[in-house]
């Protein structure tokens, strides 16, 4: 059987909104598109496995399907609809990864002081530059940062993705990143006010 | 606030890498595919391209999925090619 040629993106959109045959034909293609560039992708992974990736591809067939007026011709299709793919698979692998992790928990401060002994690497000096440096930032953290804003940055800096530090506080990814971006804004310029250059904290931790 | 070093380290880092104007998440996602395909293809980015590059920098998720998708296309491609 000849093998057929691939569709173009206009053709995607008309076969995938015809109905009947012709559409349950593209997304039978889609469908084995998406599966085996998924499937490809995730082999080395070891949290992942073919009824996820299934069950992933089904999910987003159903999303691309509604949401066809949304693809603005600026890549292939299939590029457009692996995009999609992927975003939903990772945000997947993601709940599921820190569905047992509170907010609370990647908040909760260390028990004791801090240990800001010197290393080997590191002279007398620049260890000074470096106290006095994350002194004026804990300084700015108390004074310039709400208490959301501290929270969602110390969770992000112990590595929970911003989708579930926004899932836990009940918002929503754009939200966060804003909130962090500001969080990040506000503690660079209270740096800069207080007479640090990007050149100092360079140094400070070269 | 007590910054454990390793904490404050990371932070410092993200502190001074912030820029006034940032691409969120869901921005970057709208342009990804476009992104990974210039970047298959070997050809400049442009500014709006450029924003991605910058934001996958700063950001852990987004670049997880930018080399989910670029393996998942290579491996598409390596298929028609063949």
């Amino acid at each position: 059987m000849p093998m057929r040629a691939p569709r173009e993106n206009a053709i995607w959109i008309r076969d995938l909104r015809a109905g009947g045959p012709v559409q349950a034909e593209a997304l039978t293609d889609l469908r084995g598109l998406l599966l085996r560039g998924l499937a490809t992708s995730f082999q080395a992974r070891g949290d992942t496995d073919q009824a996820f990736v299934e069950d992933v591809v089904q999910q987003a067939l159903m999303h691309i399907l509604d949401h066809l007026e949304q693809f603005q011709g600026r890549s292939r299709f299939t590029t457009w609809a692996m995009a999609i793919t992927v975003r939903l698979a990772m945000s997947a692998l993601r709940r599921k990864r820190w569905q047992d992790v509170s907010l609370e928990s990647m908040t909760a401060p260390s028990e004791g002081a801090p240990a800001w002994d010197r290393d080997d690497t590191t002279s007398p000096a620049q260890h000074a530059e470096q106290h006095a440096l994350v002194e004026t930032l804990s300084r700015l953290i108390d004074e310039a940062l709400t208490e959301k804003q501290w929270m969602a940055l110390t969770a992000e800096l112990g590595g929970m993705p911003v989708e579930e530090i926004a899932r836990r506080m009940g918002s929503n990814v754009n939200t966060v990143y804003k909130l962090l971006h500001d969080a990040r804004q506000r503690l660079k310029h209270g740096l800069e006010t207080t007479g640090y250059t990007a050149e100092d904290v360079r140094s400070a931790f070269a | 606030m007590a910054l454990r070093p390793e904490q404050a380290k990371a932070l410092i880092a993200k502190v001074m890498g912030t820029r006034d104007q940032e691409m969120t998440c869901d921005e970057c996602v709208a342009d990804l595919a476009e992104f990974v395909e210039v970047q298959l293809t070997r050809k400049p980015l442009g500014d709006a391209l450029q924003a991605v590059h910058e934001h996958l920098e700063r950001c852990h998720d987004c670049t997880d999925e930018y080399h989910v998708l670029r393996q998942a296309l290579a491996a598409l491609a390596e298929e028609e090619g063949r």
